[in-house]
C-alpha cells in the first residue's frame, strides 16, 4: 500500500518536470507573442501616437476603417495580387503534380526538377524584389531589351512593367508565383506520394483516362492538403508586404497610383511612418480588421472545400 | 510511339520551366559584370569586364559583408534557441502529464493560425518600452517560442521516441534533464535538423521586423541593407552595381541550399503532412 503511494508520488514528481521544460517557452511566448497581440487589440480602441498615454476612443478607429476608401483599395489590391498569384501558382503546381504522378509516363528527374523549381523560394524577398525591379526597368531593363531583340515588342515601345497601375499588380503576382510555385508543387507532390499506388494502378486497369484519374482519385484524396495549402496561403498572402513595398519607388504609397499598396503597407504607413504624427491606434484597428476579414474568409473557405462531396 | 513523343514534349516543357527559374539568376550574374551603359544597350549572356568598377560603387555605398555578418549574428543564435527550446517544449508536451498541458497546446495551435503582423504594433510598443529599439535582443529572444515548430516536433517525438526507453533510463537513475540531453535530443535530431534549416532561412530572409526595429546602418541585417538600394539614385542609375549587390546577397543562402536542399524539401513536405 505505502509502496504504491511512493511510486505514484515519484511519478508525479517526474511529471512536474514537464512544467520546468515548458517554462522558457511559456514565458517568452507570453511576453513576445501573446502580449503584443493583446496590446495591439487594446491600442485599436485608443488614440495613440506611439508615445505618452493612449486615450480611449471606443470603436472610432474601426468606424474609420469601414469608411476609409483607401483601406478598401489596399484590401482590393492585396486580394487582386494574391488572387492572381494563387491561381497561377496552384495551377502550375497541379500541372506538375499530374505530370510527375502519371503512371504511364513515369517521368524521371523529380528530385532535380523539384530542387530547381524550389530555388527561387529560398532567396530573400528583398533580393528578389530588386532583381526583378532592375530587370523590368522601363527604359533600361534587360527584359524589355530581350523582348525588343526578339522582335516581340517594337523598338522604342518598351513596356512600363512597374509604372502602369493596370500592369504593375499583375507583375508582382507573377514574381510571387515565380517564388512560390515550387513550394506548392513540393507540398502537393508529397500529398500524392502519400496516396497508395494501388488506387492509380486500379484506375489504369479500369481504363480511366488521365483527367478522370485526376478528378476522381487524386483531387478528392488531396483535399485535406489542398485545404491546408489554400488556407495557409490565404493567411500569409493577405499579409503581403516585402515584394510590393520594394518593387515600387515610393515605399508605403505603393505607386503607380497606389495600385501596389497592400493592407500591411497601409498599416505600416500609419503605425511606423510620420514620426510624431504616427497613428498607432488606427494602424492597430487596420491590423485587426484585416485579421477579422482573413478569419471569416478562412472559415467560409474551409466550409466550402470540406463539403464539396 | 505517341507516348514517347508526348514524353519528349513534356521534358522540354519541364526544362523550359526550370530555365525560367534559373534565367533571372543567370541574367543577374552576367549583368553584375557589365557597365550600366552596356546593360542599357542590350542584353547578352557574355560577361563584361566591369565587375571591378561595379564593386567600387557597391562598396562605396554600403558594407555588404558587415550586413552579412549582422545577419549571421541574428540568425544563428535565433535558430539555435528555436531548435533547443522547441525540442524541450515538444518533448514535455508529448511525454509528461501535467495540468494546463492541453490548454497550452490549444493556444499553440491557435497562434499557428495567427499571422505575425497582427501583433506587430504591440511588439514594437513593447520593444520601445523596454528600450530595446536598435538592439538584436528582440530579434533573437522571441525565437525561443516557435509554435509551429513545437507542433511539428511534438508529433515527431510521439512517432519516434519509445516510452520504454525513458522508463529504462529512469530505473538506471538518470535525471530528466540528463535523459532529455543524452537520449531524447539525439533521437529527435533528424526532425530538429529539418525544422532548424527552415527556421534559419526564415530568419536570414526576414525583412519587416528587423526593418522596423533597426535604426542605424551599422546594425542592418542583409535584407534591410539591400533594401536601402531604393534610396540611392546613383546606385540604381548604375544598374551593374545593383545587380552585383543583389548577387552577393544571394550567395550565402545559395551555398546553404546546395548542401541542405534535401532537408529543406523534406521540411516542406513535412509541413504538408500536418494539414
Amino acid at each position: 500500500m505505502s509502496n504504491t503511494k511512493t511510486v505514484k508520488k515519484k511519478k508525479r514528481n517526474i511529471d512536474n518536470t514537464g512544467y520546468l521544460f515548458v517554462l522558457p517557452f511559456v514565458i517568452v511566448f507570453l511576453v513576445f507573442s501573446v502580449y503584443p497581440v493583446l496590446r495591439t487589440l487594446y491600442l485599436s480602441f485608443m488614440n495613440y501616437k506611439g508615445f505618452g498615454e493612449p486615450t480611449p476612443v471606443g470603436l472610432a478607429n474601426y468606424a474609420r476603417v469601414i469608411k476609409d476608401k483607401f483601406f478598401w483599395r489596399a484590401l482590393w489590391n492585396t486580394v487582386k495580387i494574391w488572387g492572381v498569384n494563387i491561381v497561377l501558382q496552384l495551377g502550375l503546381a497541379f500541372l506538375l503534380t499530374i505530370v510527375f504522378s502519371d503512371v504511364k509516363y513515369k517521368m524521371k528527374g523529380l528530385g532535380i526538377f523539384r530542387t530547381i523549381y524550389y530555388l527561387p523560394n529560398i532567396i530573400a524577398a528583398t533580393s528578389v524584389a530588386f532583381l526583378f525591379k532592375t530587370l523590368l526597368d522601363w527604359k533600361y531593363g534587360s527584359v524589355n531589351n530581350v523582348l525588343m531583340d526578339l522582335g516581340i515588342i517594337a523598338k522604342g515601345a518598351q513596356i512600363n512593367w512597374l509604372g502602369e497601375p493596370g500592369i504593375a499588380p499583375y507583375v508582382v503576382s507573377v514574381v510571387s508565383t515565380w517564388m512560390w510555385f515550387g513550394n506548392s508543387f513540393i507540398v502537393l507532390m508529397a500529398g500524392v506520394q502519400g496516396i497508395s499506388k494501388d488506387y492509380f494502378e486500379a484506375a489504369a486497369i479500369d481504363g480511366a483516362g488521365r483527367w478522370k484519374t485526376f478528378g476522381k482519385i487524386t483531387l478528392p484524396l488531396l483535399r485535406p492538403i489542398l485545404i491546408y495549402v489554400s488556407i495557409t496561403s490565404l493567411i500569409g498572402g493577405l499579409q503581403m508586404f516585402d515584394l510590393p513595398y520594394l518593387m515600387n519607388d515610393k515605399g508605403s504609397a505603393g505607386n503607380p497610383a497606389g495600385s501596389l499598396q497592400t493592407v500591411v503597407m497601409y498599416l505600416y504607413k500609419f503605425g511606423f511612418e510620420g514620426g510624431a504624427r504616427k497613428q498607432v491606434g488606427y494602424a492597430s484597428a487596420i491590423a485587426y480588421s484585416l485579421f477579422i476579414i482573413v478569419m471569416i474568409v478562412s472559415v467560409i473557405q474551409f466550409k466550402v472545400m470540406n463539403k464539396e462531396d | 510511339m505517341a507516348t514517347k513523343i508526348k514524353k519528349v514534349i513534356l521534358y522540354i516543357a519541364l526544362i523550359a520551366l526550370a530555365a525560367l527559374c534559373l534565367l533571372p539568376f543567370l541574367m543577374m550574374m552576367v549583368n553584375a559584370t557589365r557597365s550600366g551603359n552596356e546593360i542599357m544597350g542590350s542584353f547578352t549572356l557574355i560577361p563584361g569586364n566591369s565587375l571591378k568598377a561595379n564593386w567600387k560603387v557597391v562598396s562605396s555605398f554600403f558594407n555588404i559583408f558587415k550586413g552579412m555578418l549582422n545577419s549571421v549574428i541574428v540568425a544563428v543564435p535565433a535558430t539555435l534557441l528555436t531548435a533547443y527550446f522547441s525540442s524541450m517544449t515538444a518533448f514535455a508536451l508529448a511525454i509528461y502529464k501535467f495540468r494546463g498541458k492541453n490548454v497550452l497546446f490549444v493556444i499553440i495551435l491557435l497562434f499557428m493560425m495567427i499571422p505575425a503582423q497582427l501583433g506587430l504594433l504591440g511588439f514594437y510598443d513593447l520593444v520601445s518600452f523596454l528600450h530595446l529599439v536598435n538592439s538584436y535582443i528582440p530579434l533573437v529572444i522571441p525565437a525561443v517560442a516557435a509554435p509551429g515548430i513545437v507542433f511539428f516536433l511534438k508529433q515527431y517525438v510521439e512517432s519516434t521516441l519509445p516510452p520504454a526507453l525513458l522508463e529504462a533510463a529512469r530505473i538506471d537513475g538518470a535525471g530528466e534533464l540528463y535523459i532529455f540531453h543524452k537520449i531524447v535530443l539525439p533521437i529527435m535530431s533528424p526532425g530538429i535538423a529539418t525544422m532548424s534549416i527552415g527556421a534559419f532561412i526564415g530568419n536570414w530572409n526576414s525583412y519587416l521586423t528587423p526593418m522596423i526595429l533597426l535604426t542605424t546602418k551599422e546594425k542592418f541585417t542583409l535584407p534591410v541593407l539591400i533594401a536601402t538600394l531604393n534610396s540611392s539614385t546613383d546606385i540604381v542609375a548604375n544598374q551593374g552595381a545593383t545587380y552585383l549587390a543583389v548577387a552577393i546577397s544571394v550567395i550565402p543562402i545559395l551555398i546553404v541550399f546546395c548542401f541542405c536542399s534535401k532537408y529543406i524539401i523534406s521540411s516542406i513536405s513535412a509541413g504538408s503532412v500536418k494539414g
